[in-house]
């Protein structure tokens, strides 16, 4: 456990962790990603803003590999990762927060947590785990016995994020975290993001909310109609014009 | 006069003439060809609307023995028997029917029903051993070339019997084809609450439907009693009856009118051809290649041999519709 | 209390065990595959066939015929899955129950070919028990009490493994469970392996107390589809319960009227109560 987090949070200069190179990516009748190119490094924490079918979604898919790219190269720690099925995916450290939870309703809380540590790798260290989950998210301890789909839409959140983290990734990919929520809730799932940011772990936020994402992002990127139309810190960003006349009503 | 026209017309001199050039033995398959094309053609009136029956088994039981019965008890001429049959079977259809259209009972689950219904036949046959004769069948009680008995030795009286059934039946498929039923039943199988809202009567037209093919199949059935002189609740009734009744139809190709007529005579065609070639000491060999042709048959042609022939006919329109 | 019809409902009570345990590797396979498999009845027949050819043509001792049986089937199960359901998963249903139903047909036939349709028997003769003054025949007590230790190791199998609570949630969300690490494609198999060896120790159970031939498969078929969707399609527990209350009424009914006329009323029933609740009396 130590050992994990340690590694994840060593000093140093942090080399690129997740480079995407000129991806195109779709659907059979649907393109969605046209040459898009981005990069992670350790450590960091980036966000991918843009609005509603701009094909962010997709773009954790094709990461995630639940979605082939037509082309394109994805690496992660240079290594290139196209073509990878989703569960082998896992195994090299990347877990994937999905779109609207997707929690399994009729499994109890603990279960889901359970099979977030499917791999091998997590498995040996299940314990210890879903002991630091319950730390971090103390309300699912509380109704780790109970079906997943009771649960409120923020604790769903939780419990989805605590699934990814049992897999022990170095690379989360977060999908949309604060959509269907209220703003207090909001605002505990993105505190949360900064606890596991301050963990050591890269993230890599795919969000609407263009305000709350921008507080806790080292950089982030601008995702319309399937392109990078903007990159830069989250400073930046914040100053933009078009960023805030567009995405921030200001 | 357009080539199709003169195609149908051949085929049915050639069918006509048939039993005057052939030997015994291929008036007897063609009788059965045409008897389970009928069957078969019955079956793919519901089928082709997405209400597919695995328990057709019950209305060919029905139709077969209730004739069969009357006759042997109380002398009851099949022209009167056979009609009754048919009305009875109609009327099955009918309450089985009514409270799955009504409540919506679709898909899966109106097909387990038929299935449980296909049973409840089988076993009643059975149960009632004392005046059917239970799983050892039962024989009309045969009286020679009778009219009035619907019992002819002479294959020839049956090969016209079946032939005229086959083509009524033939006209019926089209007659609903063509109707102003085929686009509301169309309608009703893609979208039942679309189609509702736009006033089409969902029930009464699969009741309609319904109706329609457990008269036909209780006619076929009590053709086959009549000319086999023999009623078995197995054969007549029992699920694997009913599951050949949907393969052969969907084989065949349940979209076109002469799709279920193919997947008979293929289906014939391959039974006889693998007896005579492996000879009466394979029994089962038949159906252990039909099974994989069938398997191989769904992972190539899920349209069916006519629709697959008529694919390859047309030029390339796009991607095939998703299934 | 009539005795006799004491004793119908205890037996009815055993019957139900083996075939609880027919359903829970049906609905295992549809909950977690989504495919109907026709021919699972015919699974059983061929684990019939392979009890009686090991221990009455080939003489092995019955409990090792009896594993072999259950891991012969399970492989079977396995092959199935492989070569028949995998390349047709994303088939309309229609077509998946034709190609189910092309197996069922290929494997009655390839029986009649190797076996004949004679009835045959292992010929064990297992004591009938009387306790109470009622007779309780030991093969039925035996079946029940392998299939309630059955259900039981596949309960702890489901709820406290890994690959168990993987194949309870791919029934639940099956794109995302890739996510997780998750071999889709292995789970699959797992589950077909599974639903076979529990078709394999159905008819393990079965051989000891009816004749097999190779149309058996027609008898139970629909009775077991019958019960799985009564319980609820997919629905393991469901299909428990519906599994012994179909035997109660199969065993009572048999006690008042004919064996055959029970059943009718099973089937009747199960009509009726599609009508009234389709999606199984505990449904989802």
């Amino acid at each position: 456990m130590r050992a994990w987090r340690k590694f994840i949070s060593a000093g140093g200069p942090k080399p690129i962790m997740l480079s995407l190179v000129d991806v195109s990516a779709g659907y059979s009748s649907l393109r969605a990603l046209f040459g898009v190119s981005l990069e992670v490094a350790a450590g960091e924490t980036v966000g991918v803003i843009g609005p509603n079918g701009a094909g962010k979604t997709t773009l954790m898919r094709v990461i995630s590999g639940l979605v082939a790219a037509f082309a394109g190269a994805i690496t992660l720690d240079g290594r290139s990762i196209v073509g990878v099925p989703p569960h082998r995916i896992v195994e090299h450290g990347i877990a994937h927060v999905p779109e609207n939870r997707r929690l399994f309703p009729r499994l109890t809380v603990e279960d889901n947590l359970r099979i977030g540590a499917f791999i091998p790798a997590a498995r040996h260290h299940f314990a210890e785990q879903l002991a630091w989950v319950y730390q971090l998210f103390p309300q699912l301890r509380e109704r780790r016995r109970q079906p997943a789909g009771t649960l409120s839409g923020g604790e769903q959140q939780m419990c989805a994020i605590g699934r990814a983290l049992m897999s022990r990734p170095r690379l989360l990919l977060m999908d949309e975290p604060s959509a269907g929520l209220a703003p207090l809730v909001v605002q505990q799932v993105f505190d949360l993001i900064r606890r596991i940011r301050a963990e050591g772990l890269t993230v890599l936020i795919v969000e609407q909310n263009v305000q709350q994402v921008l507080e806790v992002v080292d950089r982030a990127y601008l995702l319309e109609v399937g392109s990078i139309r903007l990159a830069g810190t989250s400073t930046e960003l914040k100053n933009n014009e078009f960023i805030r006349k567009a995405y921030m009503g200001l | 006069m357009n080539a199709r026209r003169i195609g149908a017309l051949t085929g049915l001199g050639v069918l006509l003439a048939l039993p005057f050039v052939t030997p015994a033995y291929f008036l007897h398959l063609l009788i059965q060809i045409l008897l389970w094309g009928f069957i078969y053609t019955a079956w793919s009136t519901m089928g082709r609307f997405g209400l597919v029956s695995l328990g057709h088994g019950a209305f060919m039981g029905v139709g077969a023995y209730v004739p069969a019965l009357l006759w042997n008890y109380y002398d009851v001429t099949p022209w009167l028997g056979i009609p009754l049959g048919i009305v009875l079977s109609a009327l099955l259809g009918l309450i089985i029917g009514y409270p799955c259209f009504r409540l919506k009972v679709v898909g899966h689950y109106f097909a387990l029903v038929t299935l449980a219904l296909g049973q409840v036949v089988l076993l009643s046959i059975v149960a009632a051993r004392d005046i059917t004769g239970g799983s050892l069948g039962m024989t009309p009680r045969s009286i020679g070339h009778s009219w009035y008995a619907l019992q002819f030795p002479e294959k020839r009286y049956f090969y016209a019997i079946a032939l005229l059934v086959w083509l009524g039946g033939l006209l019926v498929w089209r007659w609903i084809d063509r109707g102003i039923g085929r686009e509301a039943l169309e309608a009703i199988s893609d979208d039942e609450e679309a189609a509702a809202a736009v006033g089409i009567d969902v029930t009464r037209e699969k009741l309609r439907v319904t109706i329609i093919s457990a008269a036909l199949t209780a006619l076929g059935g009590a053709l086959f009693g009549q000319y086999l002189m023999y009623l078995n609740p197995e054969s007549v009734s029992g699920i694997g009856v009913s599951l050949q009744i949907v393969f052969a139809a969907i084989a065949g190709g349940m979209y076109a009118m002469l799709g279920p007529t193919v997947g008979a005579l293929l289906t014939i065609a391959l039974t006889e051809g693998l007896r005579v070639w492996f000879g009466a000491n394979f029994v089962g060999a038949a159906n252990a290649i039909y099974g994989i042709l069938l398997i191989l048959f769904v992972v190539f042609m899920p349209r069916g041999i006519l629709g697959w022939l008529e694919m390859a006919r047309r030029p390339r329109a796009g991607p095939a519709p998703a299934e | 209390m009539d005795m006799f019809l004491l004793e119908a409902a205890i037996n009815g009570l055993l019957l139900a065990g083996v075939l609880a345990l027919l359903t829970l590797g049906l609905n295992l396979i549809f909950g977690v595959i989504d495919v109907v498999w026709i021919a699972y009845a015919d699974l059983v027949m061929c684990g019939m066939y392979a009890v009686y050819w090991l221990f009455a043509v080939y003489g092995w001792p019955l409990p090792l015929a009896f594993a072999v049986s259950v891991l012969g089937v399970a492989a079977l199960g396995m092959m199935v899955h492989v070569l028949i359901i995998a390349p047709i998963l994303s088939s309309a249903p229609i077509n998946q129950l034709l190609a189910t139903g092309g197996l069922l047909y290929f494997l009655q036939s390839f029986a009649t070919l190797l076996f004949t349709t004679d009835f045959r028997n292992i010929g064990v003769r297992l004591p009938i028990i009387e306790i109470g003054g009622i007779y309780i025949s030991y093969s039925r007590l035996l079946a029940f009490g392998v299939a309630l230790v059955g259900a039981t190791a596949l309960y702890l199998f489901l709820k406290r493994t890994y690959i168990g609570t993987a194949i309870r949630a791919i029934a639940q969300d099956r794109e995302i469970i890739g996510l997780m690490g998750v071999d889709q494609r292995r789970i699959y198999l797992v589950t077909s392996a599974i639903g076979g060896a529990l078709a394999g120790l159905g008819a393990c159970l079965l051989a000891l107390q009816y004749d097999v031939h190779p149309f058996i498969g027609n008898t139970f078929g629909p009775l077991i589809f019958m019960i799985c969707v009564l319980g609820g399609l997919g629905n393991m527990i469901g299909g428990f319960v519906a599994a012994f209350i179909i035997s109660q009424i199969i065993a009572i009914g048999g006690y008042y009227f004919s064996t055959e006329l029970s059943y009718v009323l099973a089937f009747m029933l199960f009509i009726v109560l599609m009508f009234i609740r389709p999606q199984g009396i505990v449904g989802r």
